[in-house]
């Protein structure tokens, strides 16, 4: 091999270590910093503790993963049935005119910064909350409504790819056979793209776990663990992007601790992701 | 001769400015197998798609002239009804991923069939029918994508029949599979001839000279020559059917 070939293949695996390095000494430093106070407090204390008072030096985190979890879960409510509907519209029902006006639009949305959806939470959906409930606004409800539309574009794009790549033979088999389109699509052509989809709705939900800027805006950020979506909220995220700016000693590492919880959940998710297999009808 | 079960009358296909099937007439008769023949792209699939309006989910299409089946335009048919009137078999063997129960009870699902019992029978008088059933009985529940090609084929067979078609059309059904499965679907069709009127594209001279009653020869969007298969087969009217038969060009 030439010498200059040798050089760049080199370049290119320092390159591809770096990004691993990256996330490793994220994964090391976080660790280091928030492990001590977990097993100060004690795992159980720390994780299904329901108070969160630093003042105290009182750090239960458990309202907090209830509230990534119930934010979570309410932006899969919104977001999946209008994202996958979405797609199935896109891959399978618009002319190329109507696609070719909505797919930027689609990529317009995910390149919206997150405290624009946050600014658009709190002065649009949170008065309407506001005046529909006459609660604070502030909410589970809220937070899912703008998560929902974040999430959006990572299910809408995955989704569409994988029900695009579905063999044509297995649509026109169907239609052949008499059935009208709809019947294709619901009972061929989306059990086929079915590990594309489930794979969306994970990496959606992942995104959903690590929104911060626009959650601390319009979830209200209480600790105490929510009683209807309607009340407020505080997730992981917010509990770490809220306090940091002015937390110390052992209050700081706390929050790194949350951090830890934070990457667990991620890097869960990213796996489940990963195990979907891939080949349609397996 | 039987009786006329599809009539085509002037009838021609456009794709966008390419006029791809020109003036075609033709009377298809009942329970018997049709053979069209004739080289690449000169419109054999095409006038197949014509059939069960299948070139309808071609954007740009264009088809004039009247194709009636059992008297009726099919223009006037639901298109739905008229697909289960009149299957389809593709090339490529398509079978859903799905087990080999569920590929022959959907077609029968999706027009109204929920009695399991009624839907075991189908499957099982489909998948008799087809040939099939001795090889896959013990085995129902399990994946279509793992049966071999003629095995999939097969299937794609009994799947369509399970609808309770009319007539079959069969898009070069063997083109994709080993001899030994060739032969088991030539040998299938003679029997399918009785209860359906069968229609297949086929590239193979000899295949059509096997099991077809008619031939129909396409050249260029056109019918050269229509007429029983010994005839077109042993004395050719037209100097061009006579040169692809024989395999001077094609």
């Amino acid at each position: 091999m030439r010498l200059s070939e040798r050089i760049i293949e080199k370049m290119l695996v320092i390159c591809a270590a770096i990004a691993l390095l990256g996330i490793a000494v994220i994964a090391v430093f976080i660790t280091k910093e928030g492990w001590p106070i977990i097993s100060k407090i004690g795992i159980k204390a720390f994780f299904l503790g329901k108070d969160w008072t630093p003042t105290k030096g009182v750090y239960g985190i458990f309202p907090m993963i209830i509230g990534s979890i119930y934010v979570t879960i309410g932006a899969l409510a919104i977001g999946v049935p209008i994202g996958i509907s979405c797609a199935i519209y896109l891959a399978e029902i618009a002319s190329p005119k109507v696609s070719a006006i909505i797919k930027p639009g689609i990529e317009l949305l995910a390149g919206i910064p997150s405290v624009i959806y946050g600014l658009y939470g709190m002065t649009v959906i949170v008065p309407i909350i506001r005046d529909l409930f006459g609660n604070q606004g502030f909410s589970v409800l809220a937070g899912s409504i703008v998560l929902g539309i974040m999430i959006l574009p990572t299910i809408i794009n995955i989704s569409k790819d994988s029900i695009e790549a579905v063999p044509k033979e297995y649509k026109e088999g169907s239609l052949a056979l008499g059935s009208s389109h709809w019947q294709a699509i619901i009972k061929v052509i989306l059990p086929s793209a079915r590990s594309g989809i489930i794979s969306s709705i994970i990496l959606g939900m992942a995104r959903a776990v690590g929104e911060t800027m626009a959650v601390i805006m319009i979830t209200g950020n209480s600790t105490m663990i929510p009683e209807s979506i309607l009340s407020p909220v505080r997730t992981l995220t917010g509990n770490i992007g809220i306090e940091m700016g002015y937390a110390s000693g052992e209050h700081q590492k706390a929050l790194f601790a949350t951090g830890i919880v934070l990457f667990i959940f991620i890097m869960c998710l990213n796996l489940l992701a990963k195990l979907i297999p891939k080949k349609a009808g397996a | 001769m039987g009786s006329v079960k599809i009539r085509v009358k002037d009838t021609n296909l456009y794709y966008g400015n390419h006029h791809a099937l020109k003036n075609i007439n033709m009377d298809i008769y009942d329970k018997s197998v049709t053979a069209l023949i004739g080289p690449s792209g000169c419109g054999k699939s095409t006038f197949l798609r014509c059939l069960n309006r299948m070139n309808d989910l071609i954007p740009n299409v264009r088809i004039d002239g009247e194709i009636q089946i059992a008297g009726n335009d099919i223009n006037k048919y639901d298109v739905i009804l008229l697909r289960k009137k009149v299957g389809m078999v593709f090339q490529k063997p398509n079978p859903f991923p799905m087990s080999i129960y569920e590929n022959i009870a959907y077609g029968p699902r999706i027009h109204g069939t929920k009695n399991r019992s009624k839907l075991d029978n189908i499957v099982e008088k489909s998948l008799r029918e087809a040939a099939l059933w001795d090889e896959v009985k013990d085995r129902l529940k399990s994946n279509a994508m793992g049966l071999s090609g003629g095995q999939q084929q097969r299937l794609c067979i009994a799947r369509t029949i399970a609808v309770e078609p009319e007539i079959l059309l069969m898009d070069e059904p063997t083109s994709a599979l080993d001899p030994a499965s060739t032969m088991k679907i030539e040998d299938l069709m003679e029997n399918l001839k009785k209860q359906y009127t069968v229609i297949i594209v086929t590239h193979n001279m000899q295949q059509a000279g096997r099991i077809s009653d008619y031939a129909a020869f396409f050249l260029n969007g056109e019918i050269i020559e229509y007429d029983k298969t010994e005839k077109i087969f042993y004395k050719p009217m037209d100097k061009r059917t006579e040169d692809y038969i024989t395999g001077r060009f094609g």
